[in-house]
C-alpha cells in the first residue's frame, strides 16, 4: 500500500515490520519522530525514552543480545554520548537483530555542529545503510534487521536531516513477528574481558569483509547507466540532487555507506573517462577512492560545510545557475530568528539573571535561545549537560569569586541526562557555584517528550516522577530552593542569595512550558 | 509533469499541515510526492517553509531557486525571502498579515512597508488574500493554512471532492468540520 510518510515515520514503520520488539532512544532533532511514531502507531513494539542516548543504546543492545530484535535511535551528536557501547558491542555483536538509527543534521538546522557520522561506522567497523529518501528509510531499516541477524553485527542506517523531515511515498507492507531467541550462555562473545576481545577483534574484521561481498551481489550499491562518459559517485539525499540535474550521466549510488565497494568502484571508474563524488560534508568516500588510487573530483567543487541541494549540484557539476527575472527587493529584509514563546518561563529566569548581570554557562535546550536578544544571557555552551562541569571549570581557573557572579542553567531533561554526574562532581572537588535547573516539565525543544520527571513514559503511562530536590539533597548538596519564576522578586532574591553563598547549590525553577499540554 | 510549491510563514502557523493535505491530493490523484519541512529550533517563531513537489517521478525534496511554481506565503514579510524560487511564470499567494520578528518587536529593525507595493510592480501573478473577515467567519485563527490551501486548490487540477476527501484524512477528527469550512472559505475567495 502506497502512503506519505515522513522519512521518520517511514523507519519506524520499517522495524515495525521487521518485528522490532524493543526500541530505546532519546529526543534529538531529526531523529524524534521515530519513536514517537512507533509509540503511536505500533504498540506492538515496547518504545522508550530513555535518560540519555547511552543508555537507550544499551538497553537496546541489551535486549538484542538476550534475543529480541530491537531498535535504537538518536541524534548524531547524540551517538557521541552512545560511542562507548557501540565500539565494544561491536565486538560482541547479537543474538538478534540491532539496528542503530543515527540521524545527522547537516546545516547544522537544530544542531550544535555538523558532524559527519559516517566516520563512527568506520572507526567502530560497524555497517552503515544511508537512504536516499523516505521509501529507502522504511526498506533499509527493515533490511538492517536481517542484515544484523546475518552478519552478526549491529547495522547503522545514517540518515540526515534531508532524509529524516522530508516526506514521499513509501509502498508499506505487513508486520512480520519476529522470534524470540534464547539468550545463549557464550561469555567468549558476550563477556569483554581482554582474552575475549581479541579473537572477537578478528572476527569483526572478517564479516565486514563479508559484508562488502555482500554489498557487490545484492543490490544495496548500484550502478546506474547513463549516455555520457562522466561518472558521479553519491548517495544519501545528494543522490536526489544528482538525480534531479544529471540526469544523463552515470552514477554508482552507494547504499552500504561502509564497508565500501572496492570492487564495484574500480569497475566503475573504468567505464568512465571522468569521476566526481558529490556527498554532503566530509569526503568520506572521496578520501576512500583516492586511497584506492583512483583520481576523483569531489571537495574541489562541492562545499564542505553545510547542506547541498540542486542548485550547488547544478552549479557544480553543470556550471548552471538557477534564478528568475524578478527584481529582488531592495531594502532591508528583517530576519526572523527563533525566539523563546510569548509567556515562556524561560524568560522569566533570563529577565531575572540579566537583572543580576551573571556569566550564565548554558546547555542545551529551548532556553538555549537565553543567548539571544533580548536576553544576551548565555555565554557558554557546548553539549549536553556541559553547564553544569563547566561551571566547576569556571571555578576552576578563576576562583570561588567567579562562581559568585555567575550561574549553570540547565534544563529537565537535559540534566537528567548529564547534568547530574557534573553536579556530583562540584560537590565532590569543593566547587561551590549555583546550577539552576529550569523545570518546565517536559523536554521542550524537541516537541515536549515525557522524561523521568514529568511522570510519564513515552507510551503514556504512569511512573514515578524523578524528585530533583531529592536527589541534589542526595549529592551532597545541602542548599537545595524550589522557585515559582512568576514571582519575580522572590526568584531575584532567591538568585542573589544562592550565589553569593560560599557553597554548592541548585535552585529549581519549577513552571509548566507554555505549550506543553 | 511536475509542479513545485513552496508554503512559507512563521512557526507555529501550520504550514507542514496545508502540505500534507496538498501532498495526500496529489497522492490519490496518483503522482509521486516528495516534501520536506523544519522541525526543532527554527520552529520556534522562526521562518519556517514547506516545499512539496509532485509529478510523474520527483527526486529532490527541495525547490530550486527559479523553479516554484507557487509560493504561498501566509506572512507578508516571508513572501520576500521566497521571491528568489519562484518561476518567472509562478504564482505568489501572499496573507495580508503581519508578524512582527523579534527585532522588529526590539526596535533594532523596521518592518518594511512597502512589501504589497513591491510586490505589486515587480511579480506578475500575485494574489494579495484578505483572511481576516473570512478567519474570524470561521472563528477561528489556526484556521488559516487550509484558507490558504482552500486559494491555492483554485490552481491546481484536482477537483473539489479529491481536497475535501484528503482533509479529512489529515485533520484530526474534531477539528475536521472546522478545516472543511475553512479549505471551502478559501477556495471561494477569487481566483
Ligand atoms: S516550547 Fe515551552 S520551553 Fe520552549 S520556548 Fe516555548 S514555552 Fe518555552
Amino acid at each position: 500500500m502506497k502512503k506519505v510518510l515522513l522519512g521518520n515515520e517511514a523507519i519506524a514503520r520499517g522495524a515495525y515490520e521487521a518485528g522490532c520488539r524493543v526500541a530505546a532512544g532519546y529526543p534529538g532533532t531529526p531523529s524524534t519522530e521515530i519513536l514517537e511514531a512507533m509509540a503511536h502507531s505500533y504498540p506492538e513494539v515496547k518504545s522508550q525514552w530513555s535518560c540519555n542516548e547511552k543508555v537507550a543504546f544499551e538497553v537496546a543492545a541489551g535486549a538484542a543480545i538476550a534475543g529480541a530484535r530491537s531498535m535504537t535511535t538518536m541524534k548524531h551528536v547524540g551517538l557521541n554520548v552512545a560511542a562507548d557501547p557501540m565500539f565494544t558491542f561491536s565486538y560482541t555483536g547479537v543474538t538478534s537483530g540491532f539496528v542503530i538509527i543515527n540521524a545527522d543534521d547537516p546545516g547544522a538546522w537544530s544542531s550544535q555542529n555538523e558532524q559527519d557520522n559516517r566516520h563512527y561506522a568506520r572507526a567502530a567497523k560497524l555497517p552503515m545503510l544511508e537512504p536516499s529518501d523516505p521509501h529507502e528509510a522504511y526498506s533499509f531499516t527493515k533490511l538492517a534487521f536481517d542484515l544484523s541477524e546475518q552478519f552478526d553485527r549491529p547495522v547503522i542506517v545514517r540518515t540526515t536531516t534531508r532524509i529524516s523531515h522530508s516526506q514521499g511515498v513509501v509502498d508499506i507492507g505487513e508486520r512480520k513477528e519476529s522470534e524470540l531467541r534464547e539468550f545463549p550462555i557464550n561469555p567468549q562473545k558476550y563477556v569483554m574481558i581482554p582474552a575475549h576481545a581479541r579473537p572477537r577483534h578478528k572476527f569483526v574484521e572478517e564479516q565486514l569483509e563479508k559484508m562488502r561481498e555482500y554489498s557487490y551481489t545484492s543490490g544495496i550499491n548500484r550502478i546506474e547507466k547513463g549516455k555520457t562518459k562522466r561518472g558521479i559517485i553519491t548517495a544519501g539525499i545528494s543522490y536526489e540532487y544528482v538525480k534531479e540535474t544529471c540526469p544523463d550521466d552515470n552514477i554508482l549510488k552507494i547504499g552500504m555507506m561502509w564497508p565500501l565497494p572496492d570492487k564495484m568502484i574500480k569497475e566503475f571508474a573504468s567505464m568512465n573517462d571522468e569521476l566526481f563524488v558529490v556527498e554532503e560534508l566530509d569526503p568520506f568516500i572521496e578520501d576512500y577512492i583516492k586511497a584506492l588510487g583512483i583520481k576523483v573530483i569531489g571537495k574541489e567543487i562541492i562545499p564542505l560545510c553545510g547542506e547541498l541541494n540542486s542548485d550547488i549540484v547544478d552549479s557544480a557539476l553543470n556550471g548552471k545557475k538557477h534564478s528568475n527575472s524578478i527584481n529582488p527587493y531592495a531594502g532591508t529584509i528583517p530576519n526572523r530568528p527563533p525566539s523563546l514563546c510569548k509567556g515562556c518561563p524561560h524568560a522569566l529566569v533570563f529577565n531575572a539573571i540579566k537583572k543580576l548581570n551573571l556569566i550564565v554557562n548554558g546547555d542545551i535546550g529551548c532556553y538555549t535561545l537565553g543567548v539571544l536578544p533580548p536576553y544576551n544571557a548565555m555565554h557558554s555552551q557546548g553539549c549536553m549537560g556541559a553547564s553544569v562541569s563547566m561551571h566547576l571549570g569556571f571555578e576552576k581557573a578563576w576562583g570561588n569569586a567567579l562562581a559568585r557572579k555567575s550561574v549553570a542553567v540547565i534544563g529537565d531533561s537535559t540534566f537528567i541526562h548529564s547534568g547530574i554526574t557534573g553536579l556530583i562532581d562540584i560537590v565532590y572537588n569543593g566547587g561551590t557555584g549555583t546550577v539552576i535547573i529550569l523545570d518546565n516539565r517536559t523536554t521542550g525543544m524537541t516537541g515536549h517528550q515525557e522524561n523521568p520527571s514529568t511522570g510519564k513514559t513515552l507510551l503514556g503511562d504512569p511512573s514515578p516522577e524523578l524528585n530533583f530536590e531529592a536527589l541534589c539533597l542526595a549529592c551532597g548538596v545541602k542548599r537545595v530552593v524550589t522557585v515559582d519564576p512568576i514571582e519575580k522578586e522572590n526568584l531575584e532574591r532567591v538568585l542573589a542569595e544562592e550565589t553569593a553563598a560560599e557553597e554548592p547549590s541548585v535552585i529549581i525553577v519549577k513552571r509548566k512550558c507554555i505549550l506543553k499540554k | 509533469m511536475e509542479k513545485n510549491i513552496i508554503f512559507c510563514g512563521v512557526g507555529g502557523q501550520g504550514v507542514i499541515l496545508a502540505s500534507k493535505v496538498l501532498m495526500e491530493t496529489a497522492l490519490r490523484a496518483g503522482y509521486d510526492v516528495k516534501e520536506s519541512e523544519v522541525h526543532g529550533m527554527a520552529q520556534r517563531g522562526g521562518s519556517v517553509e514547506c516545499c512539496v513537489r509532485f509529478g510523474t517521478k520527483i527526486y529532490s525534496p527541495l525547490i530550486a531557486k527559479g523553479k516554484a511554481d507557487y509560493v504561498v506565503s501566509l506572512e507578508l514579510l516571508e513572501s520576500l525571502r521566497k521571491i528568489e524560487f519562484l518561476s518567472d511564470e509562478g504564482t505568489m499567494i501572499v496573507n495580508d498579515f503581519k508578524i512582527d520578528p523579534v527585532p522588529v518587536q526590539q526596535g533594532v529593525l523596521e518592518y518594511p512597508q512597502d512589501i504589497k507595493d513591491y510586490l505589486n510592480a515587480n511579480v506578475n501573478n500575485l494574489l494579495i488574500a484578505e483572511t481576516e473577515s473570512v478567519l474570524k467567519e470561521i472563528g477561528s485563527q489556526k484556521a488559516l493554512n487550509i484558507v490558504m490551501l482552500g486559494i491555492l486548490s483554485n490552481y491546481l487540477e484536482f477537483s473539489e471532492k479529491e481536497w475535501l476527501e484528503s482533509v479529512k484524512v489529515c485533520v484530526k477528527e474534531k477539528f475536521v468540520e472546522m478545516n472543511i469550512k475553512a479549505f471551502l472559505a478559501g477556495r471561494s475567495l477569487k481566483k
